[in-house]
């Protein structure tokens, strides 16, 4: 603080003390700067420990690597949530450290599952943090699913599904294509009766699509090709299968296939209450396994 | 111009305001200062601010707020009736489908991920331009979320200050470019964008239109620094999104300008601003000109304008008058 000129006399006593509060400025700032680099750094611990891998929205991640460079490139604005029309993506709270904002999907409260068909939230994003190399739901690497708790697979186990997949005060929201085809609608409103449980394979975007461009393509057969199909409906056929019931002797497994994106939907639906038998790896993608 | 900008930048980046000397000023300025010696007394103070009082109601502080209050809100509107008006949030958006992005927190981006896509650059640019015209730090005062509560924060410090329950701190002014610097390396070097870890500014505009989180508490905890120990420490002191701003203010028309002559010297606009340092030409002898304009680190709040008894302060638009 500069205070206001005295008399000569007093001068040096003065100056010492200006001294004395210059220095005691100094090591203030000194403390603050180190207190306040300090708390951001401590963003990186959930980094370094790797505690900060999570699922994210279509296009973060073509190579499980990615992930630090999605940290990079998000601005961390929230665009990508706002579009979402099965409120998928949340962004991370001070706890993720430098993920903080950074946006991610918790598959089984609410899987991402393709309603926006033109990939929303990709053409959302401000930053290319989503890259914008997707066109397809086909083309997105999230993750791989993978059947963690095969014993209690109700399809393993031989078993079927009546009810609502996640029980009546569930607040998920899926796609289903023959009752709406523009809105998501609640999974707790809908109810399957099946004899064997196949939830995971009829629920998955992918296979829901790849039956749809067959069953185009069959209805016109003599017109138009599969892929003129794809190009007026704007969401390319799959090219490959994503997942599918195979029978191993007397039973049936859901099997992973190559055309799995990692969308979690199957996480989403599986109606075990104890946890999902079916779960999506995000350290794979189908490209690497 | 040429002295304008670079004593702009000097004050931004943490140096003392420099005093004119007497060579730099002119005869008639010299003469101003000289005729006040002796006739500034403080009972005409006191008949000026009577007067003063009587006519202003803190006219660009409540403009300001409601502004502040209004931008803040149309980003949670825009959400939650998904009016698409104003998409995103405080670090990028989507203004009637314009990409705009904050250009701190793109300058990180820009840093960490040593890419830079073309959607960014245009929202980049944009807001480049937006604040050029607007003035710089006006972003501060007028849009930034953090501003207003750390506003409401200085008044109680200030409060407090008067009963003398606190005293109030200060630190060096370099620590901001300080800070600065550190934070432009860490994004550079490390890859990750960490300032935005700490930024009051991005947390505070996604608890607004995405709901509160724990990163809230980190806000607070500022606030509690700046009630009880600095006042408007971190604006003054750390925030790097301010430097940013105060570079690109140095070429806006939008600036606060003073006057020198009719100007009673008592500081009752320095006492007011969150920048004090660049209102020091308003102390006697300081000024070079007899209309000077205040430099690119004010953040053209107004609270000053609001403040001065005698209307020696007054916003103004560079060129304006030329061209009317």
């Amino acid at each position: 603080m500069s205070s206001s000129i005295n008399g000569k006399p007093n001068k040096p006593v003065r100056s010492l003390r200006k001294k004395q509060a210059n220095r005691r400025e100094f090591i203030h700032s000194a403390v603050l700067t180190t207190a306040v680099v300090g708390f951001s750094l401590v963003g990186l611990l959930p980094v370094v420990q790797g505690h900060s891998n999570r699922l994210r929205p279509p296009g973060a991640i073509k190579q499980p690597l990615d992930e630090q460079e999605f940290f990079a490139s998000c601005i961390k604005c929230g665009q990508c949530v706002q579009v979402c029309p099965v409120n998928a993506i949340k962004l991370a709270d001070i706890n993720d450290g430098v993920g903080i904002g950074v946006p991610f999907i918790d598959a089984r409260e609410q899987a991402c599952d393709f309603s926006c068909d033109g990939l929303q939230c990709v053409l959302a994003c401000p930053t290319g943090a989503l890259t914008h190399d997707l066109d397809y739901p086909a083309d997105t690497r999230m993750g791989f699913a993978r059947l963690a708790q095969p014993a209690s697979c109700l399809a393993v186990r031989g078993e079927g599904f009546k009810g609502t997949a996640r029980g009546p005060e569930y607040q998920g929201l899926l796609r289903y294509d023959e009752i709406d085809r523009w809105n998501p609608l609640p999974v707790a409103e809908h109810q399957y009766d099946l004899e064997l449980c196949d939830l995971c394979v009829r629920q998955c975007p992918i296979e829901i699509r790849i039956t749809q461009c067959e069953e185009k393509a069959q209805d016109s057969e003599n017109t138009a090709s599969l892929g003129r199909v794809a190009e007026q409906h704007g969401n390319e056929c799959p090219p490959k299968h994503a997942i599918q019931l195979r029978q191993v002797g007397d039973s049936w497994t859901p099997e992973v296939l190559d055309g799995c994106v990692g969308c979690g939907v199957c996480e989403m639906i599986c109606p075990l209450e104890e946890g999902p038998a079916i779960v999506v790896d995000i350290d794979k993608t189908a490209d690497s396994v | 111009m040429i002295n304008y900008i670079r004593e702009s930048l000097s004050q931004v980046f943490g140096n003392k305001p420099r005093r004119a000397s007497k060579a730099e000023q002119s005869q008639i300025l010299q003469d101003i200062y000289l005729a006040k010696r002796g006739t500034l007394t403080k009972e005409k103070l006191e008949v000026v601010r009577h007067e003063h009082r009587k006519t202003c109601c803190n006219k660009w502080q409540m403009r300001r707020w409601i502004t502040i209050i209004l931008v803040n809100l149309l980003f949670v509107v825009s959400y939650y009736w998904d009016i698409q008006l104003l998409e995103g949030a405080m670090t990028a958006s989507r203004f009637v489908g314009f990409h705009f992005a904050d250009l701190n927190s793109a300058l990180q981006v820009m840093l960490a991920y040593k890419h830079v896509v073309l959607n960014l650059l245009i929202g980049t640019a944009t807001v480049f331009v937006m604040w050029l015209l607007l003035g710089g730090r006006t972003f501060c005062s007028w849009v930034c979320p953090y501003h207003l509560l750390a506003e409401w924060a200085e008044f109680l410090h200030l409060w407090l200050v008067k009963k003398k329950v606190v005293k109030n701190h200060s630190f060096h002014r370099k620590t901001r470019s300080v800070f600065y610097v550190i934070f432009a390396l860490l994004a550079l070097l490390s890859g990750y964008t960490v300032f935005e870890t700490i930024s009051p500014t991005g947390i505070l505009s996604r608890a607004l239109i995405y709901g509160p989180g724990l990163a809230l508490i980190w806000v607070g905890l500022l606030l509690l620094f700046e009630v009880f120990y600095s006042r408007r420490a971190w604006c003054r002191y750390v925030c790097p999104i301010g430097v940013t701003y105060a570079v690109v203010g140095v070429l806006s028309p939008v600036r606060v300008s003073y006057d020198v002559e009719a100007c009673h010297h008592e500081g009752d606009c320095r006492k007011v601003c969150e920048v004090p340092h660049v209102l020091d030409l308003t102390i006697r002898g300081m000024a070079f000109d007899l209309k000077q304009d205040v430099g690119s680190d004010c953040t053209r709040c107004g609270r000053c304008v609001d403040a001065c008894p005698t209307d020696s302060l007054l916003f103004k638009i560079k060129g304006l008058d030329k061209v009317l």
